[in-house]
């Protein structure tokens, strides 16, 4: 056969694999990788300058559409942030909560995660097991905000309101018949934190139907046992944090290292790999779900003793009370400037990260002193993850492409930005 | 605790970064160097070599630009009726390709992290009146820098030299200006279209028009 020498391939953006808009431009010596060039920024949106021109509370929405898997952990990341330039605590129930949706959130990643994963290596079933899970998550995210994904729920000061006391209920109609209707709504019956509470007894045994699908199957390993090696050193060189820094053998996380918020105050483990590869990632993702079910079990705990405040009384910051309003001039004006002018913060720049699913993921603000952030930078982990894949698929075939581009758990939405 | 760890990185810094000329904030929680560009890489290798300082990490590069630092939309003091119109427009800037730019006008911050001692710090280098801006690549010194140069390139026009593959990274291929710049309009200056007679995509000029709907107000904190 003729020598037809090296091959220049297309791959994306418009590709199921491709985990968005991605596009790759691979050079290929018949079906092993030289080289790959990613090219990005067709999601590129300009949230950093939209930020700058708008006051500070406008932005919070715009977090959760850049990571729009893991939205509350973005949103949080800039509510700290602008938390410390204000230099303002807020109540420790809220803090709880935050950390309750952070791991909800967490799981809500790594389960849509896995499904991909799953999907893209071939192991169809799991995707819709691992939907299956994710839908009653979304419940809560509905319940506490009014809204499925983009919650918006996080404010700097804590979060907008308290637990609902109810959880929304199935209803009947000419689809749904009375007994099914009581049968879906079995765990509904009582509060938010009862229906999560639900949730994180049942959990752990659909992990471990996951983990009976995929932990020994031959096919699985077959695609994901040293691929993507990745060794420690190389990982911190290349900036890989959260679970690819962790799969690697290197334990950093962020929660536990420079603790935010009252993860201090909580017991759980941090799991790390030993080879660096994609099967290691994969068992330290399934872990951290498992690892992330006891934390939110431990802050329902907390919670249904501990009633409090949610959010700060200063009404710079937060809006008064809507019947007080009614009568009282003073929280008229107070709600007029909050919601025409916004607050000023103070003149600085702070870095805040937190351990976003994905990894680090932080927020740089510049403030000049005004009701806007003069420079809004956000640190997106994918964003260092991707920029490896060159060395990542190096002499691999094509099909790992596939599986590496998995495991770097891309989301576009916050690569891009 | 932490204040702690950040004072024993203070004295650090004052015992191996004597010999630069270096402005240093420290607020308790968070140490910024502000360094001239030239000594960029010799400190840079310093951070990460030191083994009693050990930035292994380099977690962040991005660019600022300062043109309109301080500058509120809306100076007067008292409500006027023609303080400030809702309208306020910023016509098209075409910038001036010899310019020389303010002194402080464009920043390159860097995020470092030491994954062993758990302490981060944040360097700051301004690019000077230089057109175009130029600083030293870091590439050589942390791999990670690669794509947050190209993003600081791409979106503020920063030049770094010496990275092996200064690219466009975030904005459309063919994009022109560079979108982060101050000066650079928020609805952009070209759109896209597809024109029905020729059968294809094409580019003109914006038609939208960037109305703010909160001006900017900066207001000084009450003593208290």
């Amino acid at each position: 056969m003729a020598d037809s020498g090296n091959l220049t391939l297309n791959f994306g953006p418009q590709h199921p694999a491709a985990h968005g808009v991605l596009r790759l431009i691979m050079e290929m010596d018949g079906e092993v990788i030289h080289r790959i060039d990613p090219h990005v920024g067709l999601l590129h949106r300009g949230t950093e300058k939209l930020a700058e021109t708008k006051p500070y509370n406008h932005s919070i929405g715009y977090m959760d559409r850049l990571d729009y898997i893991s939205m509350m952990c973005s949103e949080h990341a800039y509510v700290l942030a602008i938390e410390k330039l204000l230099d303002v605590q807020p109540p420790i129930r809220a803090q709880y909560i935050r950390v309750m949706f952070d791991e909800i959130t967490r799981i809500l990643n790594h389960l849509l995660w896995l499904g991909c994963h799953g999907l893209d290596i071939g192991a169809m079933a799991l995707f819709l097991y691992c939907f299956r899970e994710r839908e009653d998550l979304m419940d809560c995210y509905e319940a506490v905000s009014g809204s499925r994904m983009h919650a918006t729920y996080y404010r700097p000061g804590g979060v907008y309101r308290d637990l609902p006391e109810e959880m929304p209920k199935y209803k009947a109609n000419q689809f749904i018949s009375k007994s099914k209707v009581k049968k879906l709504n079995y765990n509904r019956e009582g509060t938010l934190l009862d229906f999560i509470a639900d949730f994180t007894e049942r959990f752990p045994s659909k992990v471990d139907e996951y983990e009976a699908l995929l932990t020994d199957n031959r096919i699985w390993k077959q695609r994901t046992v040293n691929i993507g090696v990745v060794e420690p050193e190389r990982a911190i060189e290349l900036g890989f944090t959260g679970p690819m820094l962790r799969g690697s053998g290197v334990e950093w996380d962020l929660r536990r290292k420079e603790p935010y918020e009252v993860y201090d105050l909580l017991d759980f483990k941090i799991p790390i790999g030993l080879n660096g590869d994609c099967y290691d990632r994969y068992l330290v993702r399934v872990e951290e779900m498992r690892q992330s079910n006891l934390i939110i079990q431990q802050c329902v705990a907390w919670l249904n003793k501990n009633p409090g405040p949610v959010i700060i009384e200063d009404n710079r910051l937060t809006p008064p009370k809507r019947a007080l309003m009614k009568h009282d001039m003073e929280s008229l004006i107070y709600h007029f400037k909050l919601f025409s002018e916004g607050y000023s913060v103070p003149e600085g720049e702070i870095y805040f990260p937190v351990e976003s699913p994905k990894g680090e993921f932080g927020v740089y603000i510049v403030s000049d002193g005004a009701n806007k952030p003069y420079r809004l930078k956000v640190r997106a982990p994918s964003f260092a993850h991707l920029a490896a894949i060159n060395e990542m698929v190096k002499g691999h075939m094509l099909a790992d492409v596939v599986s590496v581009l998995g495991t770097l758990d891309l989301v576009f939405g916050e690569l891009d930005r | 605790m932490v204040n702690k760890k950040y004072e024993q990185l203070n004295d650090l810094i004052d015992q191996y970064l004597n010999s630069f000329e270096i402005v240093k904030t420290n607020d308790g929680t968070s140490i910024t160097l502000e360094l001239k560009k030239d000594d960029l890489i010799e400190i840079c290798s310093l951070l990460k070599n030191t083994d009693a300082l050990n930035f292994s990490m380099l977690i962040d590069v991005c660019g600022v630009d300062y043109l309109h630092y301080g500058v509120g939309d809306w100076e007067t003091t008292k409500a006027t009726a023609s303080g400030y119109s809702r309208a306020v427009q910023q016509n098209t800037i075409i910038p001036d390709p010899d310019e020389k730019y303010q002194e402080k006008r464009f920043a390159v911050i860097y995020h470092l992290l030491s994954i062993d001692k758990n302490w981060r710090i944040r360097l700051k280098t301004f690019t000077g009146s230089e057109n175009p801006p130029i600083v030293q690549s870091v590439t050589g010194i942390w791999n990670s820098a690669d794509w947050f140069e190209r993003e600081a390139f791409d979106l503020f026009g920063i030049y770094f030299d010496g990275h092996p593959d200064l690219r466009r990274i975030l904005t459309d291929y063919g994009f022109i200006g560079h979108p982060f710049r101050k000066d650079f309009p928020l609805a952009g200056n070209l759109e896209v279209f597809h024109d029905d007679l020729e059968q294809k995509v094409k580019y003109r000029p914006v038609s939208i028009t960037t109305r703010p709907t909160v001006p900017k107000v900066i207001r000084k904190k009450k003593n208290s």
